[in-house]
């Protein structure tokens, strides 16, 4: 016990740089997706084809080779990021290509017929975006939002290999130290919580929309 | 007064609608039938706007428009779709005000009185709060038409209204399409059920596939 008083301190400030990564990441990558899921759906060929090559590169190769790429190779061409910074900027990047291709897949399952129906009703084309294509879209998108939410809690572990001390590598550091897997086991105990709470609250989210099929 | 001078309509190269010429009076019902395929629901899309025309020329009320790029509030076409498409994530009060206050600047409470009254004449009292998924196929489809009545159209369209319906509720649109004629709106009706088209029409246009 006096171990774990004695451990956890770094752990929790580990924890707090997981979830910065992922708080930001969130808030900016979902309305990114979104945007970018937008001009997936658009008959704009250019940008359409643009987006996709954009998609294909970010799900195509790991986020841990994004991350080396974006802090040890755009240097290389004068981009210089601070590690933190470096790291937000790869998350963001990966996790929007996720997101654009849930919120794509969301757009295209509404019937033609809610755009016909709204435009005979003389909405304009935001208006018909705002209140009736959008909130559909957030109920079929959810679950699936559910899952990347999930996915970057642990996802966003991989910071270590820019150098960034996070929970993970907080219980690495203690391992190796210690010679003791107890601090991993902590690790693994402050995971479940965080992505418990995350659970928590998407089925919170799932039943707000259920008003209404 | 709607007037269509030589509608033509083409699918890749295709003519499905060959100069079309009819004349729909105020007040009156003119029904459109023909088999499947006769392009009688391409000419309700072009007459409500829903697709563009490669030949002729629209008149309303002897003023010339253009129905796919038309957006004078004064001139709205109703139209009632055949899957009635009301907007699941909005209550039957909320479809049927969504348009009047955002597209019309009605105040809330001025489109709120005239759509309860709408709801009370379509016989949907009651039926203000729910959602579309807790109504049955005819309470939509009077939705719907209460949707499309609270934009007050110049005309009101109808895309096979009785195909999704049992033989009472047919009656019941009939005598819904005769009780708005009554009150002086003009309609237009497409339809494959002959008996329905002639119980209603003042007018019949009857469309045949091309070969």
């Amino acid at each position: 016990m006096h171990y774990v008083e004695q451990i956890l301190p770094s752990l929790i400030s580990g924890t707090g740089m997981t979830l910065s990564i992922f708080f930001w990441t969130i808030i900016i990558a979902i309305p990114l997706g979104i945007l970018v899921g937008l001009g997936m759906t658009t008959r704009f060929k250019p940008l359409t084809w643009l987006i996709n090559i954009y998609v294909w590169l970010m799900r195509g190769t790991p986020l841990l080779l994004q991350l080396i790429f974006v802090f040890y190779g755009l240097p290389i061409i004068g981009v210089v990021f601070q590690r933190y910074d470096a790291a937000l900027f790869a998350f963001i990047l990966n996790y929007t290509a996720y997101f654009a291709e849930i919120f794509r897949g969301g757009l295209q399952a509404i019937p033609n017929g809610q755009y016909e129906s709204a435009r005979v009703l003389r909405l304009t084309n935001w208006q018909t975006l705002r209140k009736i294509v959008i909130p559909q879209v957030v109920k079929i998108v959810l679950p699936s939002i559910g899952n990347e939410v999930i996915n970057l809690v642990k996802d966003s572990s991989l910071v270590y290999v820019i150098g960034l001390g996070d929970l993970l590598r907080a219980g690495n550091v203690a391992m190796a130290r210690d010679v003791t897997l107890l601090p991993m086991l902590l690790v693994g105990v402050i995971y479940l919580l965080l992505t418990a709470v995350c659970t928590l609250i998407l089925k919170r989210l799932e039943r707000h929309y259920s008003y209404w099929r | 007064m709607l007037e269509l001078k030589g509608i033509t309509k083409k699918f890749d190269g295709k003519t499905i609608l060959d100069k079309i010429n009819l004349t729909v009076s105020d007040g009156q019902i003119l029904t459109i039938v023909g088999p499947s395929g006769a392009g009688k629901t391409t000419l309700l899309r072009c007459i409500s706007g829903l697709a563009s025309v490669d030949g002729g020329s629209f008149m309303l009320d002897g003023v010339a428009f253009d129905p796919a790029t038309n957006r004078d509030n004064d001139a709205v076409i109703g139209v009632v779709f055949q899957d009635f498409q009301l907007f699941p994530n909005l209550t039957v009060l909320q479809n049927v005000t969504l348009a009047p206050t955002m597209v019309l600047k009605k105040s809330a409470a001025e489109a709120e009185q005239e759509a309860r009254q709408l709801l009370k004449q379509l016989n949907l009292e009651g039926k203000a709060d729910l959602f579309p998924y807790e109504l049955s196929g005819g309470q939509k489809q009077r939705v719907a038409i209460v949707r499309a009545l609270a934009m007050h159209p110049k005309l009101l369209c109808y895309d096979e209204p009785t195909s999704a319906l049992d033989p009472d509720l047919r009656r019941e649109v009939e005598q819904i399409i005769l009780d708005l004629k009554q009150e002086g709106m003009t309609q237009i009706v497409v339809t494959h059920d002959m008996p329905f088209a002639e119980s209603i029409a003042d007018q019949m246009l009857r469309v045949e596939p091309k070969a």
